[in-house]
């Protein structure tokens, strides 16, 4: 079982699809106190840092969160906003992140001349191995859709690397924290697989 | 890099998958999540969905085809037509899809389009403009599936569009839609070299050439698709197919 905290931000319906068509169980839960019987988190996210971090905070999640994924260490994926959560903050916000992972969430840089969000289809590189990745099909992509991109301290951190203008950490994990800045959800066999290597840990 | 976008675009009639010539005569293509299913299994980077008589017909979308469509698709998917209202828009965003097309409402409530994508981001709207030469050769934006003239053009409304909060922008010609002529590089390119945003090119393409050119000489960020993915050949019968991937590759980031 999978489950999804609803902080009220963004498309659930995609990523319960996909768990289902590839034979995981779902819920989606919007009470703190659902979350104390969690074997794995998954952290959704379209929108702002601070508007969700915001949530985070007066839903009552924070502590039950920090519990769940540092003292229990139940496995957690973070995906797009979800993974910048992970993080000590955001160059969007003013509020603290998760800090769960060390890295910070930065904007692409100005004048570059390139399109943000970066959004589309891009590839992906194998940076530190994860078994989350040991088995993606041949030249991975995955989509994307954000406007700002996570920077790891530690490169043992960062599993998949792609690059836009710039390499930027695309996908990250520490101990039982994962996060993914594209969709699996709507990366058609790649984020299929993804997911699967997660719901099987 | 970021590939190429190459999106089918399929056009519902409320249940049913069409395909029309320069908006005019809808022939029935067939079941609209047969389809999808193909298109899933081709690993299409995207598809758009237009319903093309739900404004005219003043209907909402059809949220039972929608959903079945979501269910099956794992990857980004847009949906346009008959969508006014914050509520319906937020339904089809609920459901799985994480974009959507707006064209008539940018008209007559663009405040729609502010409020839309600052709930859910610029990345999530896209507004469609639909445009046609006039009799002395100049373009204008047309509604309501090519009915209705606003006497826009077309460049002073994208970049007026992109203004109101529009992350991307489906440039159709409506004179070239469904005639496997080419698109028109000329309005693609005077709309690209406008604007910040993505620019979808739509309406004209027959051949891998057609979709290279409008890329390479219009601009377009992406470009999107109708009768090559849903015919065989011009004046053929229908086939769901999509063009060779490893030419487009070659020939495109």
């Amino acid at each position: 079982m999978i489950t999804i905290v609803n902080y009220g931000m963004g498309n659930l319906g995609s990523v319960v699809n996909m768990f289902k068509r590839i034979g995981f169980s779902t819920e989606i839960v919007e009470d703190p106190g659902l979350l104390l019987n969690a074997t794995k988190i998954l952290l959704p996210g379209v929108g702002s840092f601070d508007q969700a971090m915001k949530r985070i905070n007066e839903r009552g999640f924070l502590e039950v969160l920090n519990k769940k994924a540092l003292v229990e260490k139940v496995p957690v994926l973070g995906i797009c906003l979800g993974m910048q959560l992970l993080t000590r903050g955001s160059e969007e916000g003013v509020l603290p992140g998760l800090s769960w992972i060390k890295a910070d969430t930065l904007k692409f840089p100005p004048n570059s001349g390139l399109k943000v969000p970066h959004m589309g289809w891009n590839r992906v590189f194998n940076a530190s191995p994860s078994t989350l990745t040991s088995n993606l099909p041949d030249e991975p992509r995955f989509y994307f859709v954000h406007s700002y991109r996570v920077k790891v301290d530690n490169e043992a951190d960062s599993i998949l690397k792609c690059s836009y203008g710039l390499d930027f950490d695309a996908a990250v994990q520490h101990d039982n924290i994962f996060g993914t800045q594209f969709h699996p959800e709507k990366s058609h066999k790649f984020g299929m697989r993804f997911l699967e290597n997660f719901a099987k840990i | 890099m970021l590939k190429t976008r190459i999106i089918p675009a399929l056009l519902l009639r409320d249940d049913a998958l069409v395909k029309t010539t320069r908006f005019d005569k809808p022939t029935y293509i067939g079941d609209p999540i047969n389809t999808v299913r193909i298109f899933n299994e081709l690993e299409v980077d995207e598809l758009v969905f237009l319903d093309i008589s739900a404004t005219t017909d003043g209907r909402k979308p059809n949220m039972k085809v929608l959903e079945e469509i979501a269910n099956e698709c794992f990857m980004p998917l847009a949906y346009g037509g008959g969508l006014n209202d914050f509520q319906t828009i937020s339904d089809i965003f609920r459901i799985g899809f994480e974009k959507v097309v707006i064209n008539s409402a940018c008209h007559h409530n663009p405040e729609l389009i502010g409020q839309v994508a600052r709930h859910f981001g610029n990345q999530a709207v896209m507004a469609s403009v639909d445009v046609k030469r006039n009799f002395f050769g100049g373009y204008e934006v047309w509604t309501h599936s090519g009915k209705k003239n606003s006497k826009m053009k077309p460049v002073e409304w994208c970049c007026h569009l992109e203004k109101l909060g529009v992350g991307e922008i489906l440039l159709t010609s409506i004179d070239r839609e469904g005639t496997w002529s080419g698109f028109d590089i000329e309005l693609t390119k005077k709309v690209s070299d406008a604007v910040n945003i993505p620019v979808i090119a739509h309406g004209g393409a027959g051949n891998i050439e057609h979709i290279i050119q409008v890329v390479h000489e219009g601009k377009a960020s992406a470009v999107a698709l109708g009768s090559m993915v849903v015919y065989q050949q011009k004046g053929m019968g229908v086939l769901v197919n999509f063009p060779d991937k490893s030419l487009l590759n070659k020939n495109l980031l």
